[in-house]
Formats: structure tokens, C-alpha cells, sequence
């Protein structure tokens, strides 16, 4: 099998694959998953308590991929010359993030506070993650943007300094 | 050794994810998350399921590897917060409600089903 076919595979209906993209989220997602398992080593939610191990690894998976998101899709042109890595994105956004947050345990957890003897933290663990993750994920493109602004301006002026001289 | 079993899950979760994400759109256009809407359901299910089945290093596997990775809760946030960007609000609170509401009730039916063994 020539190189050129091994690199492009079909999907299901015909999608175009590129075998560099599937084992750049393989690699970044067994990485997350090692740190989310390695977080739940060191600080384990006993059972029937609020699983705050989940909630931290879910809520700074988020604010994560915020960030990721702006740099490498938004402002990919403007921090260098050349375009990001077309392989960053999935290894740290699809696959590092992505397999660090964790959407089954959440449920699974939710789940077995609220069929066990305290339904008030599960439906406080459902609500508090869902808004926190998404308050995680805006103060990540928020903030980020506004740094960038920031940086941009920076620039401007110094270009137009050096312009003078 | 242990985390080993982890890698090995996630490593293939994670493409799983990844692919059914590339189908989804294929099929169902970009308007509305659908992949990670059913992955988050599916896997769901599965981890309910392993939960009342299985335990040490078949979990660590299938349950924190496979269904740990195959799951997401950074994209499923990150693609809610585009379509309220977007302007799609109404999609933004729908992709909530009913992701919450599908990966509660699978998870639910895959306790329930391992229950039935």
C-alpha cells in the first residue's frame, strides 16, 4: 500500500480521514485520560460526597479548550508569520481536552447521588458543573481575546514608533 | 501498570469520538452538535452499563479509558457557547437541556440493563 493511501482513508459516507489527524487525538486523548485518572488518584471523591475531583477536571478541561481555541482558530495568523501546526487542534483540543473532560462519569455520578440517599447534591452537582463549564469555557475565549487585544495594540504602537524613526 | 489500561481505552475513544464527530456533520450538517450529543449519550450508556458489571482493570479499560475519552465536556461547552455566539440561542439551551437530559437517561438504562444480569 503506497504512503499517499495509508495517509488517506474513507470514513463512514465518504469522508476524507487523515490518518495523522486519528492518531494525533489517539495520542492527545490517552494523555488527558491519564491525567484525569492520575487527578482522580490523588484526590478521590468518596462515594455519596460531591465528586469534586470530576467537577475541577471537567470545569479546567473547558477553560482549556477556551483558551486553545482562540489562539490556534481565531488568531492563528496574527502570533507568527507561519499558521499554526495543523495537527495542534486535535491533539490538544479534540484529543488532550477531550479525553481529559469527562461527560459519562458526570452522569454516571449524577446518576448515583440522585437515586442514593442525597438527590439535593446530585441535582446540585448537574446544575453547578453544566454552569460552570460553560462560565469556564467563556472566561477562556473572553479573557484570551482581551489579552490579545491587548498584545495587538502593543504591537501597533510599537511598529508606528519604530515608523517614526 | 494500571494507567496503562487507561491509555489504551482513551487511545481508542478518543479517534472514536473523533470520527463519529467527522460523520455526524457529514450527515447532519454543522447547524446543530449531533456527534457529540451521541457520543456523550453512548457513552453514557456504556459506562452505566460497566458500572453494576465490571471492575478493576476491565474499568479502567472500557469505563475510565474507552467511555472516559469517547465522552467530552470541553467540546460539548465550547460548541453551546459558539451557537449562543452565533446567534442559534435557542440551540445553545436545547444542546444543554438535551444533552443533560439524554446522558442522565443512558446512563439510567445502562444501570438498569446491568441490573437485568
Amino acid at each position: 500500500m503506497g504512503l499517499r493511501r495509508l495517509h488517506g482513508l474513507r470514513g463512514p459516507r465518504g469522508v476524507r480521514l487523515e490518518l495523522p489527524v486519528v492518531v494525533a487525538v489517539s495520542v492527545g486523548g490517552a494523555l488527558g485520560a491519564t491525567a484525569r485518572y492520575g487527578a482522580g488518584l490523588l484526590w478521590p471523591s468518596p462515594e455519596g460526597t460531591f465528586p469534586w475531583t470530576t467537577f475541577t477536571v471537567n470545569v479546567t478541561g473547558c477553560a482549556l479548550l477556551g483558551v486553545l481555541m482562540v489562539l490556534v482558530m481565531e488568531k492563528p495568523t496574527e502570533w507568527s508569520s507561519a499558521p499554526p501546526h495543523p495537527l495542534l487542534r486535535p491533539f490538544l483540543g479534540t484529543g488532550f481536552c477531550g479525553g481529559f473532560t469527562t461527560f459519562s462519569t458526570y452522569a454516571l455520578e449524577t446518576e448515583r447521588l440522585l437515586s442514593g440517599s442525597d438527590p439535593t447534591r446530585g441535582l446540585l452537582y448537574l446544575g453547578g458543573t453544566v454552569l460552570t463549564a460553560l462560565a469556564g469555557v467563556r472566561a477562556g475565549v473572553t479573557v484570551t481575546r482581551a489579552v490579545w487585544r491587548r498584545a495587538g495594540s502593543a504591537r501597533a504602537a510599537a511598529r508606528e514608533r519604530e515608523g517614526r524613526v | 501498570m494500571n494507567w496503562l489500561f487507561v491509555v489504551v481505552g482513551a487511545a481508542v475513544g478518543a479517534p472514536l469520538r473523533y470520527l463519529t464527530d467527522r460523520a455526524a456533520r457529514a450527515r447532519f450538517g454543522p447547524d446543530f452538535p449531533w456527534g457529540t450529543f451521541l457520543v456523550n449519550a453512548v457513552g453514557s450508556f456504556l459506562l452505566g452499563l460497566l458500572a453494576g458489571t465490571v471492575s478493576g482493570r476491565a474499568y479502567l479499560l472500557l469505563g475510565t479509558g474507552l467511555c472516559g475519552a469517547l465522552t467530552t465536556y470541553s467540546t460539548f461547552s465550547y460548541e453551546t457557547l459558539k451557537l449562543y455566539e452565533d446567534g442559534a440561542k435557542r440551540h445553545a439551551v436545547l444542546n444543554v437541556a438535551g444533552s443533560l437530559a439524554a446522558g442522565l437517561a443512558a446512563v439510567w438504562l445502562g444501570v438498569w440493563t446491568a441490573g437485568l444480569f
